[in-house]
C-alpha cells in the first residue's frame, strides 16, 4: 500500500505538523506546556501502534495514560518517547502527573480511539 | 467500672459530671484511653478566586469552630495543602508564615502538619521543612501509633524507595496487632488516576500496611469525603477548607465546585475522629466550617 494511502487509513483529523508515519506506526508529536497539552486531543485507531514524541519547553512534566497503563516523564530539552498500542475504542483521559504549578490540576487531554 | 465512650461521657457531663474511663480489664490495650483528634485539610492559604470569596476568612472560622468544641481535641492535624502554591519562593514562605500564624490560634496542646503538593512539590519540601519540620515522621499517642507519610515532595507523587524502606522498618518494630493510623495527603490507592488521585507507588505502602490488621488511613487532596477499603484497611478523605472538588469522574475536568451564595461554605468542613484504641475503632464526625 502506498504510504499516503496507509497514512489516510490510519489517521484522521490530526494537525499535519503533529504526525509522521513509519512502518505502520503512528507517530504523534505532543508538546507539554503549562498548563495544556498541544494538541489536547489525539485521534488514533485501535490496534495501530502509536509512538508519542513528547517535549516540554518549560519545566518537568509527566504524561500519564492510566487506562492503558503507560506513562513517562518529560524533561525539558530532551524528547521523551512513549510506545503503546490502543486495544479498546472510546475516549480516554491522559494527564500531566508531575506537579507543575497552579493549573496543573487541569492539564489533561483526550485520546480518541476509533475502530 | 462501666465503659463510657466519649459521647456518653459528654452526655453525662452535661447533667452534672461523670467519670471517664475506657479501661477494659484483660484487654490487650487496656491502658489505652479513648481520645479524639481533629483533621483539617487543604486550606490552600493564599488562594484567590471566585470559588471562595471568603478565602482569607474560612480558615479562621474553622479554627473558631474547633476552639468552640465542648471538649478540646488531643491534637489537631492538617493533612496537607496548607498553602496554595506559587513559583515565587519568597511568596511561598510568606504564605507559610501567615498560615502558621493562623494555626497558632488553635487552643489545643498540639498541632501537627503534613505537606501537600502545593506546599512541597515545586521545591521538594524545602520551604515546608523550614516552617513545619520533617515531611514524614511517626509519633505515638495513647496506645495508637501514628505514621505520617509524604507522597507529595516528589512532584511525580511517589513515596520513593527510601521512604518505603523507612516505613517497612517502622512497621516491623510494631506488634502485629498495633493500632496504627496513617496520615497522607494523596490517596495511597488508585482512587481516580485519570485525575491524578493516586500515589504512584502507593500500592507498595498498602501492601506493607496489610501485615497489620488494625490500620486506618486519613488523607486529603480530593477536597471531599470518600471512604474506601483496601483489604482490612479503611481509607477516609476529608473535606477542604477552601473549595470543594467534584466527585471522581463526574465531569470532564476536575475544576472546583462553584461557590453558591445561597449556601456559603457548602462542601467545606473539618472532621472529628474519636479513637477507641481498645476496640481499634474510629468514629468520624464531619463538622461544617461555621459551627463547633
Amino acid at each position: 500500500m502506498p504510504v499516503d494511502s496507509l497514512r489516510r487509513a490510519l489517521v484522521f483529523a490530526l494537525p499535519a505538523a503533529a504526525l509522521a508515519q513509519s512502518d505502520g506506526v503512528l507517530e504523534l508529536h505532543v508538546v507539554a506546556r503549562r498548563f495544556q497539552f498541544e494538541p489536547e486531543t489525539l485521534r488514533v485507531r485501535a490496534g495501530v501502534p502509536v509512538l508519542l514524541r513528547l517535549t516540554s519547553p518549560e519545566v518537568p512534566m509527566g504524561f500519564n495514560l492510566p487506562d492503558f497503563g503507560v506513562r513517562t516523564d518529560i524533561v525539558p530539552g530532551k524528547e521523551a518517547q512513549l510506545r503503546f498500542t490502543p486495544t479498546r475504542t472510546g475516549q480516554f483521559t491522559f494527564l500531566c502527573d508531575v506537579f507543575c504549578g497552579n493549573g496543573h490540576e487541569n492539564m489533561s487531554g483526550t485520546l480518541e480511539v476509533r475502530s | 467500672m462501666a465503659f463510657l465512650d466519649r459521647r456518653q461521657f459528654l452526655q453525662l457531663a452535661a447533667f452534672g459530671g461523670a467519670v471517664f474511663s475506657s479501661a477494659l480489664p484483660g484487654a490487650a490495650h487496656a491502658a489505652a484511653d479513648d481520645f479524639y483528634f481533629v483533621q483539617l485539610s487543604d486550606t490552600h492559604w493564599g488562594f484567590e478566586g471566585p470559588e471562595n470569596p471568603d478565602a482569607r476568612g474560612t480558615l479562621p472560622k474553622a479554627i473558631a469552630a474547633v476552639n468552640a468544641l465542648p471538649e478540646p481535641p488531643d491534637f489537631v492535624i492538617f493533612t496537607g495543602d496548607l498553602t496554595h502554591t506559587t513559583e515565587d519562593g519568597r511568596e511561598r514562605r510568606k504564605r507559610m508564615a501567615e498560615f502558621q500564624q493562623q494555626a497558632r490560634a488553635l487552643k489545643v496542646r498540639e498541632v501537627r502538619y503534613i505537606p501537600g503538593e502545593h506546599d512541597a512539590a515545586l521545591d521538594q519540601g524545602k520551604a515546608y521543612s523550614e516552617f513545619f519540620g520533617p515531611t514524614h515522621y511517626v509519633f505515638d499517642h495513647r496506645g495508637v501509633h501514628f505514621i505520617v507519610l509524604d507522597n507529595v515532595s516528589d512532584p511525580a507523587a511517589k513515596l520513593g524507595e527510601e521512604q518505603l524502606a523507612w516505613l517497612q522498618a517502622d512497621l516491623q518494630a510494631q506488634p502485629r496487632d498495633a493500632r496504627i493510623v496513617v496520615f497522607a495527603h494523596r490517596p495511597l490507592f488508585d482512587l481516580y488516576p485519570q485525575w491524578d488521585w493516586a500515589t504512584r507507588d502507593g500500592a507498595q505502602a498498602v501492601e506493607l500496611l496489610q501485615a497489620h490488621p488494625n490500620v486506618v488511613v486519613f488523607y486529603g487532596h480530593i477536597h471531599q469525603e470518600n471512604h474506601h477499603m483496601t483489604g482490612a484497611i479503611a481509607h477516609h478523605s476529608a473535606k477542604s477548607l477552601m473549595f470543594p472538588l467534584p466527585a471522581p469522574g463526574s465531569q470532564p475536568k476536575r475544576t472546583p465546585v462553584a461557590w453558591d451564595p445561597s449556601q456559603p461554605y457548602r462542601g467545606l468542613g473539618f472532621r472529628e475522629v474519636e479513637a477507641e484504641p481498645a476496640e481499634a475503632r474510629y468514629v468520624l464526625s464531619e463538622r461544617p466550617v461555621t459551627q463547633g
